[in-house]
């Protein structure tokens, strides 16, 4: 067993954040000093093959963070809600695969949330100064006020992660629980879940822990068993324990090598060379806009919402959501 | 309750296994100045907590809730969250989908808060007081066992049995709730008197 | 369980059978995963459906619902044809070597006696030889053809794999791949765990369904080790408590049994409860009825139970039938015979089977008493939901009082987990509005009930005037004064009637153990079992200390386990006949030449020697019992019996309908399908889903997020050969009655073949009703037949017959 966290304290001494600002190493469309000392990295390891799926993690979320999900329907699957949404940030995702191989049934069962990328396409994306902080420790965290809600950041993201929530019509995701971290907890996901499915610890750690389960793993016949952290992101600071390493779009359309979509990197070009504060938000938001979704939508909607910013309304979420490669629909 | 003891010896015995872990190796130092508000306060600062089970399956695990007010010291105690007790050595602070959202099942908008009598054809329920609604549960057992007791059977044998009334006791109930009603119940010789191990 | 939670991660290997402990029981399971991540052990899940256990397993094998006692019974045959038997165990401590009764015998489906007007047996036969010794009559060589074993091994022989494949729909090859993975565990350093729960309680015949596993893991030698055990995963936080303090229409506390009317007088209902050994030096602890009993009845009736009056004896009701169990209720409720019903923290028009009878039940009765923290479907039976409780509102002249209770959160005591752990709580919230602890009410009904038959007499006011209510506050007993009550104490004090001057009891203290309970009336006790719960060292139940030396997994310094803290109970057989651990790296307990000495509270008296006294000190054996005499209605050994309502008939006793011993009311029959009835031609079961709870989280907001609305689920094939499609509305009928839901088709149910002919599945979660925030929808006991488990009248909720059709849903 991984050693569990102990129970927080509820004295106030002890509910002081330990990271914050002076941690912060990336900050959306700005440029900072990066700290003098990095943190420790911290990662969140969700082993797919011991989670039972039973949606723990999913009532902790919404527990915790005092989210408030709607009561849908039942679509035929266990799925539910059937994607993520502003108030969902993690979803279990069900998939029934017969191993071609084996000709077992296998239900996958993954949890879907954000990865906290080392590299994280949504900050590099997003156009509104400050509204997403990467810290030293690897945590990349929404700053609400100032989001702009222009959804670019879904764009960004080669998870297809974040939701823009449609009453403050700003970008919502898992926080990797920032402040439970923050006074030494771990994510209340990783808290409930019964069977340490999900662990938390050093991002070193993990990796460790990862081995020892990979190896169990290999030993009960997955041979391709291993773990998701993709380079592709720079690793992630959420992985993967997977018993079919080679194939992670059969979990649900796990992306097989995700990366930050090329028109985001230009545009992290763009924005050095023409600088934020000259530009403008919503003009840069445009330009984001054209590059990603192209030259047809962009002249009418982006004109609205550069009206709309102007005017203080919030603006609405993209019309279609991008980054959804390998994901079925 | 002694909580100091069994963190202490929680970690004595789960250090044991593996190299210390967790977060006091994440590169915090002691804790710094707070900052600007970046990271959202975390919201049990200045909670009171209380040990608790949690009350669906036998798995029983152990739950902390923590409530603004202290009913020791005779407050109003208003539950702001429920978690799984690290130091429980069944779940290990961990809690199912159930378990996770307690504080859903206290805080329901379906919670009983009166006591109501829906009268007989009647298509909703009314208000009653308690006393009114005990006099009157009292009072129906009272006339229906004097009406209907068995005291012998048609071979002469005492067999003290009141058949025409039943009752059913609940699961989640405390054994000291469960002893109260055993002695109350058993004594009237009501017979059909069961629980959920029936089913 | 024989065993705990944590005790699991000790375990080889895993069979979750008649049950589905990842989806029922996540945080017990992770003792699971953890055996597996650490030990290297297997999980093997044997069920209907592809469930959340089985997604988790290193093996699954499909079986029909109600089909496990064949499997079972097709495993022990496979363990004896293959030598899988751990033999010094198998001998020693289990009743093998016990020679039967000359006269008992079993053919076609019935054993001896059988009675099929009454369905019920003459069980005279089903007994041990006596020898001129009076004891039973034992042959160790295991020849004698009517020892225990050679009647069990011809009782399983027709149990072969391929009869398994033909009942239960299992491929042979799974099954005799499961088969060498159980065996292995015959191996004295192997050892299985059973985890099972409704899935095998839910049946006609659920008892057997159970005894065949318990059998099975005797002769693999796994009862009473580390990692092993038959561990009954119990479904709500206390149920284990309200069975241990006898909440049931035949119990006292503590597993005593109320007396039947036959038992005249308390000479006569104690004359059968001697419990005299079977075989030489055993402890046969039942020995000791007599002090747990009179120490209850001075518990219940303090000065008014006397040695003169037979402790009160007469105060206790005497039952006329074995049982009025719920089923029998409900029937009388139809017939008009129930006036007053009480449902504390109970939804029974949602519990039971066969929802349109017990709304019949209800709306005949005069009064309704709901005594619950929540709003429910049974004390709002009244109202009209359209589709989902088509009441006829202003006929039913039933009144209902609703009385609103705290819960957990807001009250204090104890309750029991599965591992039979006695867990103290404390309160963490205030109760909503007016809403008043159980305790509460039952004083003030009691006091009510009091005085008024103190002023007015009445019905022999005896037992209620007399009752012990010596609380502090009488209107509202604490639980610490409950709890102690239950535990026991001295009324007198009590010198050693070897030396009077020595003090053995001091009047008003608390009993450290049943040990010092006394049928001389200087006791009181109200559950014996719990003696040393609460000792006058203090509340045990409290204790929060929870170092585990070695790492054993027993904790003996968290809570209170009964009996006497005693975390794995039949310990004793860990060792082998010299008092040596059988595995020396699961030490449980052993014997130093002395005592018994080790991790766990001995389950034997600490200087009992090994050769001696047998492991299993309840039973007048000392051993385990792979036949069990006359104790069960329906025989001494598991048979294969269908469902009441079933694809095929009964393979091996094709006259045989059912469980032959069954109780079934005579209207009910006529709801029954027939076998092989074409039009219900589907074999139904229902089950829980990991997101709710029973019908409680169907009014909590985040569960009805989780899972919001009903389903049934159905293999792709069935999907095709309807035209059903996943998300589509369809209806699901059976002779009883009705449902809508939504498809989820999947491929992780698939049709069998049984007896040659195809069996689809259809299953139906139970959690919706017409209360709560998730959406409405319809529990599944509209659809299952009111019968129950022929010794314990659990009803058989898992296995009949539907037919179903695309629909476009439930007009409202």
């Amino acid at each position: 067993m991984f050693p569990p966290i102990p129970n927080p304290s509820v004295d106030p001494a002890a509910a002081t954040p330990r990271f914050g600002e002076k941690d912060i190493m990336r900050r959306s469309a700005s440029t900072v000093e990066p700290p003098a000392q990095r943190l420790t990295e911290v990662a969140k390891l969700i082993d797919v093959t011991k989670c039972i799926g039973c949606k723990a993690c999913q009532a902790a979320c919404l527990e915790w963070n005092q989210l408030t999900e709607e009561i849908g329907i039942n679509h035929g699957v266990y799925d539910n809600p059937m994607d993520l949404t502003e108030n969902t940030f993690t979803l279990m995702r069900f998939t029934e695969w017969e191993n071609p191989e084996t000709e077992n049934l296998e239900w996958l069962i993954r949890k879907d949330g954000c990865m906290h990328c080392e590299d994280p396409g949504c900050l590099k994306a997003c156009p509104s100064p400050g509204a997403i902080v990467q810290y030293s420790n690897g945590i990349v965290d929404f700053q609400h006020a100032n989001c702009i809600g222009c959804g670019y950041c879904i764009k960004g993201c080669p998870f297809n992660i974040p939701r823009i929530s449609k009453v403050d019509h700003t970008a919502y995701k898992c926080t990797l629980c920032s402040d439970r971290v923050a006074v030494g907890q771990g994510p209340a996901c990783q808290k409930a879940c019964p069977t340490q499915a999900i662990v938390f610890g050093t991002k070193e750690e993990m990796k460790g822990w990862a081995d020892f389960r990979i190896k169990d793993l290999k030993s009960r016949g997955f041979e391709n068993a291993g773990l998701y952290d993709p380079q592709g992101v720079g690793g992630t600071h959420v992985m993967y324990v997977l018993h079919h390493a080679d194939k992670p779009s059969i979990y649900a359309g796990l992306p097989d090598n995700p990366r930050i979509s090329p028109i985001v990197e230009t545009w992290k070009g763009i924005t050095k060379y023409m600088g934020m504060a000259l530009m403008g938000v919503a003009a840069a938001a445009g330009v984001l806009h054209y590059l990603v979704a192209g030259p047809n939508k962009v002249t009418e909607e982006d004109e609205e919402n550069a009206e709309k910013l102007t005017s203080g309304a919030a603006v609405p979420p993209p019309a279609s959501p991008a980054g959804n490669e390998g994901r079925p629909t | 309750m002694n909580m100091e003891l069994s963190r202490r010896a929680f970690l004595r015995t789960s250090g044991a296994g593996l190299a210390g872990s967790t977060l006091g190796a994440f590169g915090f130092g002691e804790a710094e100045a707070a900052v600007a508000a970046y990271v959202k306060p975390f919201h049990l600062a200045n909670t009171v907590e209380a040990r608790n089970t949690c009350t669906y399956c036998s798995v029983a695990c152990g739950i902390i809730i923590f409530s603004k007010g202290d009913l020791r010291k005779g407050e109003k105690a208003d539950i702001v969250h429920i978690e799984g007790d690290a130091d429980h050595p069944t779940n290990r602070g961990t809690l199912c989908p159930k378990g996770a959202a307690l504080k859903d099942i206290v805080k329901s908008e379906t919670r009983l808060t009166q006591p109501m009598v829906r009268k007989p054809g009647s298509d909703k329920f009314e208000p009653i007081a308690w006393d009114a609604a005990l006099d009157k549960i009292a009072r129906a057992m009272k006339d229906d066992r004097d009406a209907n007791f068995i005291a012998k059977n048609k071979d002469g044998v005492t067999v003290n049995r009141w058949l025409t009334t039943g009752f059913l006791a609940a699961s989640a109930t405390t054994n000291e709730t469960a002893f109260a009603t055993y002695k109350v119940v058993r004594s009237t010789g009501m017979l059909g008197f069961d629980n959920q191990a029936r089913v | 369980m024989t065993n705990s939670w944590t005790d699991i991660r000790n375990t080889d290997l895993v069979i979750i059978m008649g049950g589905n402990a990842a989806e029922a029981h996540p945080c017990g399971f992770k003792w699971v995963t953890e055996a597996k991540a650490n030990r290297g052990a297997k999980l093997i899940v044997v069920d209907p459906r592809f469930n959340r256990s089985a997604s988790v397993a290193d093996y699954y094998a499909p079986i029909r619902q109600g089909s496990d006692i064949a499997f079972l019974l097709g495993l022990i045959n496979w363990c004896i044809q293959h030598d899988k038997v751990q033999w010094a165990y198998t001998k020693a401590f289990t009743n093998a070597s016990f020679v039967v009764k000359e006269g008992f015998a079993y053919q076609d489906g019935l054993f001896t006696g059988y009675d099929e007007e009454k369905r019920d047996y003459n069980r005279d036969s089903w007994e041990y030889e006596i020898g001129p010794d009076g004891y039973a009559v034992v042959d160790e060589t295991l020849q004698h053809p009517r020892c225990v074993w050679n009647l069990l091994k011809q009782h399983v022989a027709v149990y072969t794999p391929e009869m398994v494949e033909r009942i239960c729909g299992t491929p042979k090859e799974k099954f005799l791949h499961i088969a060498e993975m159980i065996g292995e565990c015959s191996s004295p350093t192997k050892t299985m765990t059973s985890m099972y729960a409704l899935g095998w309680t839910q049946h006609s015949k659920g008892s057997q369904n159970i005894r065949g596993m318990a059998m099975l893991q005797l002769i693999l030698g796994n009862i009473g080790v580390r990692g092993g055990g038959m561990n009954a995963l119990r479904g709500h936080s206390n149920i284990q408590g309200l069975t241990d303090i006898g909440l049931l229409s035949n119990m006292l506390p503590g597993y005593l049994n109320l007396p039947i009317e036959k038992e005249a007088d308390f000479a006569t209902y104690i004359s059968t409860r001697g419990f005299k050994p079977l075989r030489p030096n055993q402890m046969s602890y039942w020995q000791n009825y007599k002090k747990f009993f009179v120490s209850f009845m001075k518990s219940m009736y303090g000065d008014a139970a006397t040695a003169q009056n037979d402790w009160a004896y007469d105060y206790l009701p005497k039952l006329d039938v074995p049982n009025y169990d719920i089923l029998r209720m409900f029937e009388r409720m139809k017939k008009g015979e129930v006036n007053l019903y009480f449902c504390q923290g109970f939804n029974p028009l949602q519990a039971f089977p066969n929802r349109a009878k017990l709304a019949e039940g209800l709306s005949k009765l005069k009064m309704l008493v709901i005594m619950d923290p929540l709003q429910t479907e049974t004390a709002r039976f009244w109202e009209n939901h359209g589709v989902f409780n088509n009441a006829n509102t202003a006929s039913i002249k039933t009144e209902v009082i609703q009385l609103p209770t705290t819960c957990f959160a807001e009250d204090e005591g104890s309750l029991v987990n599965s591992g039979r752990w006695l867990q103290w709580h404390w309160p963490g919230g205030s109760p909503p509005g007016e809403a008043r602890t159980d305790a509460w009410i039952m004083a003030q009904i009691h006091l009510r009930l009091k005085e008024m038959y103190r002023k007015e007499g009445g019905a022999f006011p005896d037992p209620i005037v007399n009752l012990n209510w010596s609380y502090k506050n009488p209107e509202d007993p604490s639980p610490e004064e409950l709890a102690k009550e239950m535990n026991g104490s001295a009324l007198v004090d009590v010198f050693d009637p070897n030396d009077p001057t020595k003090k053995i009891l001091e009047a008003g203290k608390q009993l450290s153990g049943f040990g010092l309970y006394r049928d001389d009336g200087t006791t009181a006790g109200g559950c014996w079992i719990y003696a040393g719960s609460w000792t006058e060292a203090g509340n045990m139940m409290a204790r929060r200390d929870n170092s585990d030396p070695d790492d054993t997994g027993a904790y003996l310094k968290w809570s209170f386990a009964w009996p006497a803290n005693r975390r794995i109970i039949y310990n004793r057989a860990s060792a082998d006949l010299d008092g040596k651990p059988w595995d020396p790296s699961r030490k449980l307990i052993e014997w130093d030449g002395t005592k018994w000495t080790g991790y766990d509270v001995p389950d034997i008296a600490p200087n009992a020697k090994p050769g001696d006294v047998g492991p299993f000190i309840m039973n007048p054996e000392g051993t385990g019992r792979l036949f069990v005499r006359k104790m069960m209605r329906d025989g001494p050994f598991p048979v294969h019996y269908e469902p009441f309502e079933s694809p095929v008939a009964n393979v091996i006793a094709p006259k045989v309908r059912g469980n032959p011993v069954a109780r079934v009311f005579a209207d009910d029959w006529k709801q029954f399908a027939d076998i092989g009835d074409p039009n219900f031609p589907y074999a139904g079961t229902s089950y829980r889903l990991t997101e709710h709870f029973h019908y409680w989280t169907k009014n909590n907001h985040v569960n009805s997020v989780l899972q919001p609305q009903q389903f049934v689920e159905i293999s792709e094939e069935l999907a095709r050969e309807k035209g059903i499609v996943k998300g589509g509305w369809v209806r699901v009928w059976s002779k009883r009655g009705e449902i809508f839901a939504i498809a989820v088709v999947t491929k992780r149910i698939k049709p069998l073949t049984v007896d040659g002919k195809t069996v689809h599945v259809v299953g139906v979660p139970i959690h919706w009703g017409f209360v709560g925030a998730a959406r409405k929808g319809f529990p599944a006991n509209v659809l299952t037949p009111f019968v129950g488990d022929a010794n314990i009248e659990t009803p058989e909720f898992k296995a009949f017959m539907v037919n179903i059709e695309p629909s476009t849903g439930p007009v409202a």
